[in-house]
C-alpha cells in the first residue's frame, strides 16, 4: 500500500476544519430550502476526505471499493425507497 | 508495508500482504453493518422531520450549536492526528505511536466532557423526554421527539466514542511498553479505521441536529 504524505493527512485535517466552518457560516444564511441540501453536501465531502485520505482508500485496491460503495449504497436504498414512500403517500 | 512480519502468517493466507488485505475487508465488513445500524436511525429522523418539520426547526434551536461546533472541531483534530499515528505505526517509531494515540484518546475524552456538560445543560432544560419533558414550542409534543432521537442518535455515537477511548488508550500502553505494534501495524490500521467511521457518523449528526433552520 502507498502510505499518503505527513502533508496529505496536514492539508485533510485543515480542508475539514475549513469545511466545519463552512457548514456554520451557511447555516446562518437563508437559502430556503437549500440550507438542508447545502449542509448535506458539505458532510459529504467531508466523509468522502475522511474514507478517501484517512482511510486510504484513494490507495487501495478495487474490492475494498466495492466494500465501501456497497455499505453506502445499501444506505442509500433504504433511505431513498423509504422516503420515496413518505413522501409521495399521505401519511398525516 | 514492513519487510519483516512479526506475526506468523495463518495457512489460510498466500502472504503477508493477503492477510493485511483480509483483515482491511473484514474491518469495512464491520464498519458497513455499522452504517446500517446508525443509518435506521438517520431514516427514523428523516422521516420524523420530514412529517413535522416546524416542530423540528424550533427543537434544534434549543441545542447548543458552540458545544456542538466545538465537539465537531475536536473530532476532526482527533481524526487527524489519529492518521498520523497509523503513519507512525507503518515507519515502527513506537514512542511517537503511543504518544499520538494517547493525544487521540484525550480528545475523545474531551469530546465526553463537553457532550457531558451539554447533557446536563438539556436536562436542567427539562429537554430530556419523559415526564419532567416541558420545552415552549408550537407542537411540544414533537418537539419531545425531536428530542427522543437527539438523544438515542448522540447516545449510541457517545458509546462508540467511549469504546474507541477505551480501545486507543489500550493500544497506546502496548505500543509505549511493549512495543507490540513493531512490523505488524494490521490492529494500528483497523483501529483507525474505527475512530475515523465515528467521526464520519457525527459530521452528519452535527449539521442535521443543530443546524436546522438557525437563520431565521
Amino acid at each position: 500500500m502507498n502510505e499518503p504524505s505527513a502533508r496529505t493527512y496536514l492539508f485533510t485535517g485543515i480542508a475539514l476544519l475549513a469545511f466545519l466552518g463552512l457548514t456554520i457560516a451557511a447555516a446562518y444564511v437563508n437559502l430556503g430550502p437549500l440550507n438542508t441540501g447545502v449542509a448535506m453536501a458539505i458532510s459529504f465531502a467531508k466523509g468522502a476526505l475522511i474514507v478517501l485520505f484517512f482511510m486510504h482508500i484513494r490507495y487501495s485496491k478495487p474490492i475494498l471499493w466495492v466494500f465501501v460503495g456497497a455499505g453506502f449504497f445499501w444506505l442509500g436504498i433504504m433511505l431513498v425507497l423509504a422516503m420515496s414512500d413518505y413522501m409521495s403517500r399521505g401519511w398525516n | 508495508m514492513p519487510d519483516v512480519l512479526a506475526v506468523p502468517i495463518e495457512h489460510q493466507f498466500d502472504d503477508a500482504t493477503q492477510q493485511r488485505e483480509a483483515a482491511t475487508m473484514g474491518m469495512w465488513l464491520f464498519i458497513a453493518t455499522e452504517i446500517l445500524l446508525f443509518g435506521g436511525m438517520f431514516l427514523g429522523y428523516t422521516a420524523y422531520r420530514h412529517a413535522y418539520p416546524s416542530a423540528f426547526a424550533e427543537a434544534s434551536r434549543h441545542t447548543l450549536i458552540a458545544f456542538g461546533g466545538t465537539n465537531t472541531a475536536v473530532l476532526l483534530i482527533s481524526s487527524t492526528v489519529m492518521a498520523f499515528a497509523v503513519r507512525a505505526a507503518s515507519q515502527n517509531r513506537r514512542k511517537l505511536l503511543g504518544l499520538l494515540l494517547f493525544v487521540t484518546a484525550s480528545l475523545g475524552v474531551l469530546f465526553l466532557v463537553i457532550k457531558g456538560l451539554e447533557y446536563a445543560h438539556e436536562i436542567n432544560e427539562h429537554l430530556l423526554p419523559g415526564r419532567a419533558f416541558h420545552i415552549d414550542a408550537a407542537d411540544p409534543q414533537h418537539a419531545e421527539l425531536f428530542f427522543y432521537i437527539y438523544w438515542l442518535m448522540t447516545g449510541v455515537h457517545a458509546l462508540h466514542v467511549t469504546i474507541g477511548v477505551v480501545l486507543i488508550t489500550f493500544f497506546a500502553f502496548r505500543a509505549w511498553f511493549r512495543d507490540a505494534f513493531r512490523n505488524h501495524d494490521t490492529p494500528i490500521e483497523l483501529l483507525g479505521l474505527y475512530w475515523h467511521f465515528v467521526d464520519i457518523v457525527w459530521v452528519f449528526l452535527f449539521p442535521l441536529i443543530y443546524m436546522i433552520d438557525r437563520h431565521s
